[in-house]
């Protein structure tokens, strides 16, 4: 098993909390015709980080980056939830289970499954731990398919 | 219209009269700062001999001293009286860090409380009058300045100092207080606090504001709100402290007061002296000051020497202050220059070069936000190191500026670029009130 084939760039820009940033973020996606597949907001005291992943992370940092933008990798992982009740309830228990240190997660609703997508503090033990306890973990390149 | 002179000779002394008293007090003051090694200095580099200035007419020979200068004085450097005859050390915060430090004989005590009790007899003031003097206490000159000054007039006064505004409230009320000394800022939350509690403070007439710059709008406000007659006042610890010019009932430019105080306004970058009428950064030689002469003193405030004679008599205005020439910014009554917030931003790897302060007016107090950029190296993507970043900076800023200020993270290069002078204050207190 390779811990890196799970492991997804999830890119991270920082905006301000004013209006029409966001638009300005997602119109510059869409120009260059980079699917956003999920994304969330944080924010804090006046600005915030806009997370998504992209099915083309590498073009939509370059173009982000050329209009200005503050933008970095980060890696994340997204695992497979049964897309009814309870769904959830058993990824937090495995989760819990494999003692995973979450620094923040969001999901978004795909075709075949709902996804939790997770920042955690280590990568590859989280994957480890997930996949020894029959979570069903999202490889990089499914991202690139699902476009 | 009240007429009344604390010290009418010296008020409305004019002419060759007040030029032969200014030129001897000027050579009494030349004398003593010959006593201060920096001025030694200075006579030496510049070529010339105490004896040289003879009149007011040969000031120009004299070398400008600089706030820089006193700075480099710290802590003693400027005094010219062993500290056996300093009875009084008052401080103002600095650019560096280090503070100026003033001193006071018993001779500029008296001075000082003198200049007061002209400025109290001036806008109809007198020992029948209650005063409460609402201004720190403590090192700020302001406080026992005034206290001192209301004294000796023979006014009662209540040292109330600042906070507890309920309380302050209640004192005006209860004790009959007609006069109030404090910040405009001040002022504006005690009104806004006594609009709540339900009194309309009858008692007060007289209110006295200074040591921020504030506008003729707020003025209205204040007189309105508060049921007083403003008068403005202005001064600085280098000049024993507030009141070396004060309005009088005309409240159409400050009196200066011209037996203790010889003023020139020149043009800040070039230094030519200009005439009345001309706006430009006031310089000031202390006349009478005994620990601590200082000879042609910028300022840094930008007003003009006013050219109308005015009605009451007295001699020679300025007109009401309008900024100043070093961005030097006054929030709740203390010095910032903006050189100090870029010195602790530049101390810190993870911001940029720019930046920009913004300064308002929140609820009646000074608020001060100043935006900066983070480098773009330093961005992880994760929203708890910008946070990490951005108290680092509160932290910074706080302890070298003894200030709570509000910093906001904004875009890379969205700040503006200067390739001049940069502009880095917006002073929006007065666009509120
Ligand atoms: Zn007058």
């Amino acid at each position: 098993m390779d811990p890196s084939a799970y492991t997804i760039k999830q890119i991270s820009v920082f905006s301000e909390n004013k209006p029409g940033r966001l638009m300005a973020i997602a119109g510059a996606l869409e120009e260059e015709s980079i699917n956003i597949l999920a994304f969330s907001i944080a924010e804090a005291n006046g600005f915030g980080v806009v997370r998504a992943l992209v099915d083309k992370p590498d073009a939509a940092y370059k173009k982000l980056n050329a209009m200005g933008f503050m933008v970095s990798f980060t890696d994340v992982i997204a695992v497979r939830m049964r897309d009814q009740p309870g769904g959830l309830f058993e990824m937090a228990k495995l989760l819990s289970d494999a003692g995973i240190n979450i620094e923040y997660s969001y999901a978004y609703s795909g075709r075949d499954a709902a996804v939790l997508i997770l920042r955690v503090d280590q990568v590859e033990n989280a994957v480890k731990a997930i996949l020894f306890r029959g979570g069903n973990l999202m490889k990089s390149e499914d991202f690139m398919a699902i476009s | 219209m009240n007429t009344a002179y604390w010290n009418r000779d010296k008020e409305t002394l004019k002419g060759d009269g007040l030029e032969i008293l200014q030129s001897k007090r000027l050579k009494w003051t030349v004398r003593q700062a010959a006593e201060v090694p920096f001025y030694r200095d200075l006579f030496r580099s510049a070529g010339i001999a105490p004896a040289d200035i003879q009149s007011v007419r040969d000031i120009e020979k004299i070398p400008f001293t600089t706030k820089k200068d006193l700075q480099q004085g710290y802590p003693f450097g400027f005094l010219a009286v062993p500290m056996k005859k300093v009875v009084r050390i008052h401080t103002t915060s600095g650019t560096t860090g280090k503070p100026t430090v003033v001193g006071y004989t018993r001779r500029d005590l008296d001075n000082w409380s003198e200049l007061i009790a002209r400025n109290l007899t001036m806008v109809g003031l007198t020992d029948d009058d209650i005063f409460q003097n609402a201004v720190n206490y403590g090192l700020f000159t302001g406080g026992l300045g005034f206290h001192y000054g209301a004294e000796k007039v023979g006014m009662t006064v209540i040292p109330s100092a600042t906070g507890n505004t309920r309380r302050q409230i209640e004192m005006i009320d209860d004790f009959g207080v007609t006069a109030l000394h404090c910040t405009p800022s001040y002022a504006m939350h005690i009104a806004g606090v006594a609009e709540k509690e339900g009194t309309t403070l009858p008692s007060l007439k007289t209110g006295m504001f200074g040591a921020e710059p504030w506008s003729d709008n707020m003025r209205k406000i204040l007189e309105e709100k508060l049921g007083v007659t403003a008068y403005d006042s202005y001064g600085m610890s280098e000049m024993y402290g507030p009141g070396a010019a004060f309005e009088c009932q005309e409240r159409d430019g400050l009196h200066i007061w011209h037996d203790m105080y010889y003023v020139e306004i020149i043009d800040p970058d070039t230094g030519e002296v200009l005439g009345p009428g001309e706006r430009g950064e006031l310089v000031v030689t202390p006349l009478v000051k005994e620990a601590m002469p200082l000879l042609r003193y910028r300022t840094g405030d930008i007003t003009m020497l006013m050219e109308d004679e005015c009605p009451c008599g007295r001699g020679a205005k300025l007109a009401r202050f309008s900024g100043r020439c070093d961005d030097m910014l006054v929030i709740r009554g203390i010095n910032v220059f903006p050189s100090q917030i870029e010195h602790v931003l530049r101390s810190i790897p993870e911001v940029g070069d720019e930046f920009l302060v913004y300064v308002d007016r929140v609820n009646h107090l000074d608020e001060m936000t100043i935006d900066i950029e983070l480098k773009r190296e330093y961005f992880s993507g994760e929203l708890s190191d910008l946070t990490r970043v951005q108290n680092k900076v509160v932290a910074a800023l706080r302890e070298a500026l003894n200030l709570r200020t509000r910093v906001k993270l904004v875009e890379p290069e969205s700040l503006p670029r200067y390739e001049g002078k940069a502009k880095r204050v917006v002073d929006r207190r007065g666009d509120t009130v």
